[in-house]
């Protein structure tokens, strides 16, 4: 057989991997290079402060106590506005999910609320709620609310109808199906609603702390723009990342344990 | 040995532990999905102990039939009736066997057959016995603590079969249970279903489209029209389980007029569909 071709492979590409080297060294790699630009003087500290000049604001707020008091206060903030909107919001995507006779209402409200942008509802909030915490806790409450409805509403309506009628033909009780079959199997929507609503929540703290308050991240970061104190802008605003990477750490992490069997 | 076809009667039951145990009457049984009719009139009982099997054409309504004698369908008339007793170790009556196997996923395989025995009166330690005991029965002890994704076909419907005996059955619904294996493990765990059926003398209604199944397990055969359902033959096979052979004559006559009963029906369904029936 003189008329032979070789088959030419063609089947690569299309297959990104993951190289954790590759991330962490663009990181580092861009903050050195932003503090390199700074330390030579091509662009003005007084705009974008430096990386060295923001460690060193970060350093002095924690050494004097005050960014322990402006983070605390944002924490207890994210955490009561989160887990109210959360519980609520699971609460009633579920309900939504399993009763006829919640879920035409229920959806109805929700369709018409949901886009509404939260952040426009806080002067009315502090009408309703005061200047203090209560308004910002419920705007975040609000906020994470209809996310983690619409979530879990999708979650429970995904649990496949199969399961739902083996545990019945096995006579499993309401309770057992609620929390055996339909919260476990609703459950990898609702975590990946958390990674919405976690944001969502930081994003809303930020927005309601810079309306009204002069303790919290939010309320820090306007008052250092006021002054035109970039350090200190900075600091905040690395800080809120850092939260919002811790965040999503932990979310990772349940995620890793509670969807191990998938 | 005998091979009759007529209406349904009692024959001798199959002799298993469970003897003297329930069996199954429907009357009257109509069902329609809004305005489309799926079963029209059926009347036939299931023998204790004896394994029933329904063949019909795609679509005549088995699996909606199956749903409604195990309570899972709210037929729209008629009745199903649980003739006798229940054994008093029978945690629930009527129990199926999903042809998609209905394993939980976030489960693993002990925990799948656990789950159905924790809502019964049967304590933990007896609970845990009784899981390790039909594991060990559907040769699973190695897979004890595998999550479903893990198993192969087969075994995914070995779990199935254990969690159904973990309740003690008095009928066992089956839905096609090997119809998502391939042929291979459909003739291992066929035979494995033969042992199993004569070992807890449970009543059995199975549903197949696979004809050779049907004459290695089934007792009483019905043969369904097409839709709306009703039932067209009832055949019976006289010849013990265990002394069936795949080659034996009387079987494959039986096998062979199922088919000419069935592909009469697809070849009707076929002339109503060319005439835009
Ligand atoms: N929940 C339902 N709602 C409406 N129609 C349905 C429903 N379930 C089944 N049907 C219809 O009822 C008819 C009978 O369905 P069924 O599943 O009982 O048939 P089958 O004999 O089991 O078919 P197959 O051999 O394909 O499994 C079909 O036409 C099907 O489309
Ligand atoms: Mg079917």
């Amino acid at each position: 057989m003189a008329d032979e071709t070789r088959v030419a492979f063609r089947g690569g590409g299309y297959a990104p991997r993951r190289v954790a080297w590759a991330s962490a060294a663009t990181l580092i790699g861009l903050i050195a290079l932003w503090q390199a630009l700074a330390s030579l003087g091509w662009v003005s500290t007084a705009f974008a402060s430096s990386p060295v000049a923001i460690a060193r604001a970060l350093g002095q707020l924690g050494a004097s106590g005050e960014l322990w008091g402006h983070v605390s206060a944002s924490l207890r903030r994210l955490a009561i506005g989160w887990v109210i909107g959360t519980a609520s919001g699971l609460v009633v995507g579920v309900a939504l999910g399993l009763y006829t006779l919640a879920r035409s209402p229920g959806m109805a409200v929700v369709s018409a609320l949901f886009p509404i942008p939260k952040i426009a509802l806080v002067p009315l909030f502090i009408i309703w709620f005061g200047i203090g915490e209560g308004s910002k806790i419920v705007t975040l409450a609000f906020g994470v609310f209809f996310p983690t409805v619409i979530n879990t509403l999708a979650g429970v309506d995904g649990v496949p109808r199969g399961l739902i009628r083996m545990a019945q033909s096995f006579n499993l009780r309401p309770w057992s199906i609620l929390t055996k079959i339909v919260l476990p199997g609703a459950l990898p929507a609702i975590l990946s609603g958390f990674r919405i609503t976690t944001s969502t929540a930081i994003i809303l703290l930020v927005a309601a702390e810079m309306i009204g308050a002069d303790r919290g991240i939010g309320a820090f970061v306007l008052q250092a723009g006021n002054l035109y104190d970039t350090d200190n802008l900075l600091a905040g605003i690395v800080v809120l990342s850092a939260i919002g990477l811790c965040v999503s750490w932990v979310l990772g992490r349940l995620e890793r344990a509670w969807l191990r069997w998938r | 040995m005998s091979v009759s076809a007529g209406g349904a009667q009692r024959g001798v039951g199959q002799g298993g532990v469970g003897q003297g145990g329930v069996g199954l009457c429907v009357t009257g049984l109509h069902h329609a999905f809004g305005d489309l009719p799926v079963l029209d009139g059926l009347d036939f009982s299931v023998a204790p102990g004896e394994v029933t099997v329904i063949v019909g054409p795609s679509g005549c309504g088995k699996s909606t039939l199956l749903g409604i004698l195990g309570g899972l369908v709210q037929p729209s008339r008629g009745k199903v009736t649980l003739q006798g007793t229940p054994a008093a170790d029978c945690l629930n009556p009527l129990t199926f066997v999903f042809q998609d196997f209905a394993l939980v996923p976030w489960r693993s395989v002990a925990g799948n057959v656990s789950l159905v025995l924790e809502d019964t009166p049967l304590s933990r330690k007896d609970r845990q016995t009784r899981v390790a005991d039909m594991l060990a029965l559907a040769g699973l002890s190695a897979f004890a603590d595998a999550w479903p994704r893990q198993l192969s076909g087969g075994m995914r419907q070995r779990v199935g079969i254990a969690r159904a005996l973990a309740v003690r059955p008095a009928v066992l619904l089956m839905d096609e249970p090997l119809s998502a294996l391939d042929a291979q493990t459909r003739g291992l765990l066929l035979e494995e279903f033969v042992g199993l059926i004569a070992r807890t003398g449970a009543t059995t209604v199975y549903v197949t489209h696979n004809l050779s199944e049907a004459t290695r397990l089934g007792q009483q055969i019905l043969v369904m029209g097409r839709r709306p359902g009703r039932v067209r033959a009832v055949l019976r096979i006289d010849t013990p389980l265990a002394a069936r052979r795949a080659d034996d004559p009387a079987l494959q006559a039986v096998e062979r007029s199922l088919w000419d009963l069935l592909r009469a029906d697809a070849a009707e369904a076929d002339r109503e569909l060319s005439h835009g029936g």
